[in-house]
C-alpha cells in the first residue's frame, strides 16, 4: 500500500507569489511570514514524498459558474498555470500522478463521493502558490501532484464536516493502493478573511490559533460548524479552513504537530502554516 | 464602518453568493471571468459599454462597472473572485478594493487588519 508520511496545511494568498517575484522575502512586511517555512521546506527535502494530495479550491480560472463542480479531482499527466487576469507571472507546469488519481476517483465513487473527474485542469494560484512556497525558485517539477478542488465560491458549498468524511475516504484510497511509493497531502488557503462586503477586513486571530489547535487534537470538533458558521466568525472566505479539515481527515492515529507559524494579516488574511506527521495504524 | 444592506442577507456587511446571486450575476460574472484573457482585456478597455453589451448586463450593472462601485457589483450578483479579476483590470488590488468597500482609505484599511492581524481588535 502507499504510505501517507504526513502533512502542510499552508496559506496560498496571490500576494505572496507576487512577493516571491519580487524577492520581497526579508522585508518586514514579508520576514515573519516566509520565516516560518524553512523547517516545512526541510523535511519535504529530506521525506521526499512522491506525491502530493493537494486540497484547494479554484477562484475562477478552471471553473466558472456556468458549470461548477463541488469536488473535483485531477486524474492528468500534468497541470498547466494560467493568467489569472492580474498579472502574476505564470509557473513551469505541475507534474500529476495518473494511475494513482484514477484509483482515487474509481475508490470515491465507490464511496459515495461523486467527483467531478478532470482529464484536463488549469490550476490557478490556491495549487501554486503552496508548491512555489514549498520548492523555492519553482523547483518542484519531480513531486507528483493530485489536485483536489473543492468548491468555496458559490453556496451552497460542501460543509466541514463533508470534507472531512472526503479526506477519510482519500486516506482510505490511497492505503489500498498497491505500491510503495510515499505520499504527502496539503490543505491550503485560510484562514480567516474577508474579501468582499463592507465587512471586508474581518478577521480572527483568536479562532485562527484555535482552529489550528483542533486541527491537531480534535478535528471533529471544527466538523461541527456550518459554512455559515465560519462567515460569521471570521469572514467570508474562512470557509477556505475547508481544505485543511479535509486534509486533517486523510491523517488517522495520532497526529503530531511539528512546526507551526501564524503571521496575520498578510493583505487581508490570517495566514497559517502545519506540518503534521501521524503514527500509521498497523 | 458596517452599513445597512441587503436586509434578506444573513451576516451584516456580506453578500452570500447564493444560487439567487449566481443567477442574477450571471453575465457580469462571465465577462469578469473573460478577464482571465488578455485580449479580453484589451477589448474592455477600448470599448468598456460594447463589451458590457456582449455580455447582457443590466443597466445597473453597467453602472457599477462604469462607478467601479464594488459594493454596487456585489449587490447586482458579482462574485468577489470575478470582480477582483475586473479589479486587477483597474490595476487594483484586494487590499485597495477592501478600502474602496469600507470606504477607508487604504492605509486605515490597512491598519485595521493589522490591529486585527495582532488581536488588539
Amino acid at each position: 500500500m502507499a504510505n501517507i508520511i504526513g502533512a502542510v496545511t499552508t496559506s496560498h494568498i496571490p500576494a505572496i507569489a507576487n512577493a516571491m517575484a519580487n524577492k520581497a522575502e526579508e522585508t518586514p512586511y514579508w520576514k515573519p511570514f516566509f520565516d516560518g517555512y524553512p523547517p516545512v521546506r526541510k523535511w519535504l527535502n529530506e521525506k521526499k514524498p512522491d506525491v502530493i494530495v493537494l486540497f484547494y479550491n479554484d477562484h475562477g480560472l478552471e471553473f466558472f459558474i456556468d458549470k461548477k463542480p463541488t469536488f473535483a479531482i485531477g486524474v492528468a499527466d500534468e497541470y498547466h498555470n494560467s493568467d489569472e487576469g492580474w498579472g502574476i507571472a505564470t509557473i513551469p507546469p505541475v507534474t500529476g500522478e495518473s494511475e494513482l488519481s484514477w484509483h482515487i476517483a474509481n475508490s470515491l465513487v465507490e464511496d459515495g463521493f461523486d467527483m467531478t473527474i478532470c482529464q484536463e485542469m488549469k490550476v490557478d494560484h490556491g495549487l501554486t502558490v503552496p508548491l512555489s512556497l514549498m520548492w523555492p525558485g519553482n523547483e518542484y517539477g519531480h513531486v507528483k501532484v493530485i489536485p483536489v478542488c473543492i468548491n468555496c465560491e458559490q453556496h451552497p458549498m460542501p460543509q466541514p464536516k463533508r470534507c472531512y468524511a472526503l479526506g477519510q475516504a482519500i486516506g482510505k484510497a490511497i492505503e489500498s493502493f498497491d505500491s510503495d511509493m510515499t505520499v504527502a497531502i496539503f490543505g491550503t488557503g485560510g484562514l480567516s478573511h474577508q474579501l468582499d462586503g463592507e465587512a471586508a477586513g474581518t478577521l480572527n486571530r483568536q479562532f485562527d490559533l484555535e482552529c489550528m489547535d483542533k486541527l491537531v487534537d480534535s478535528p471533529e470538533e471544527l466538523t461541527t460548524y456550518s459554512n455559515l458558521d465560519l462567515v460569521k466568525i471570521g469572514g467570508a472566505q474562512t470557509v477556505e479552513l475547508n481544505m485543511w479539515i479535509a486534509m486533517r481527515g486523510v491523517l488517522r492515529g495520532k497526529v503530531t504537530e511539528l512546526h507551526r507559524n501564524y503571521h496575520a494579516p498578510i493583505s487581508n488574511t490570517g495566514a497559517g502554516l502545519l506540518l503534521l506527521e501521524h503514527e500509521m495504524p498497523k | 464602518m458596517m452599513t445597512a444592506n441587503d436586509p434578506t442577507q444573513p451576516v451584516p456587511g456580506t453578500y452570500l453568493f447564493d444560487g439567487k446571486m449566481a443567477k442574477k450575476g450571471y453575465g457580469l460574472n462571465k465577462m469578469c471571468f473573460s478577464f482571465n484573457e488578455q485580449a479580453a482585456r484589451d477589448e474592455f478597455n477600448k470599448d468598456p459599454d460594447a463589451y458590457c453589451a456582449k455580455f447582457g448586463l443590466t443597466e445597473a450593472q453597467i453602472k457599477a462597472i462604469h462607478e467601479r462601485d464594488i459594493i454596487g457589483l456585489l449587490q447586482q450578483g458579482g462574485s468577489i473572485y470575478y470582480v477582483a479579476k475586473f479589479a486587477g483590470l483597474l490595476k487594483l488590488n484586494m487590499q485597495d478594493i477592501g478600502a474602496i468597500q469600507t470606504g477607508m482609505s487604504l492605509e486605515e484599511f490597512k491598519a485595521m487588519l493589522v490591529k486585527r492581524g495582532s488581536g488588539e481588535a
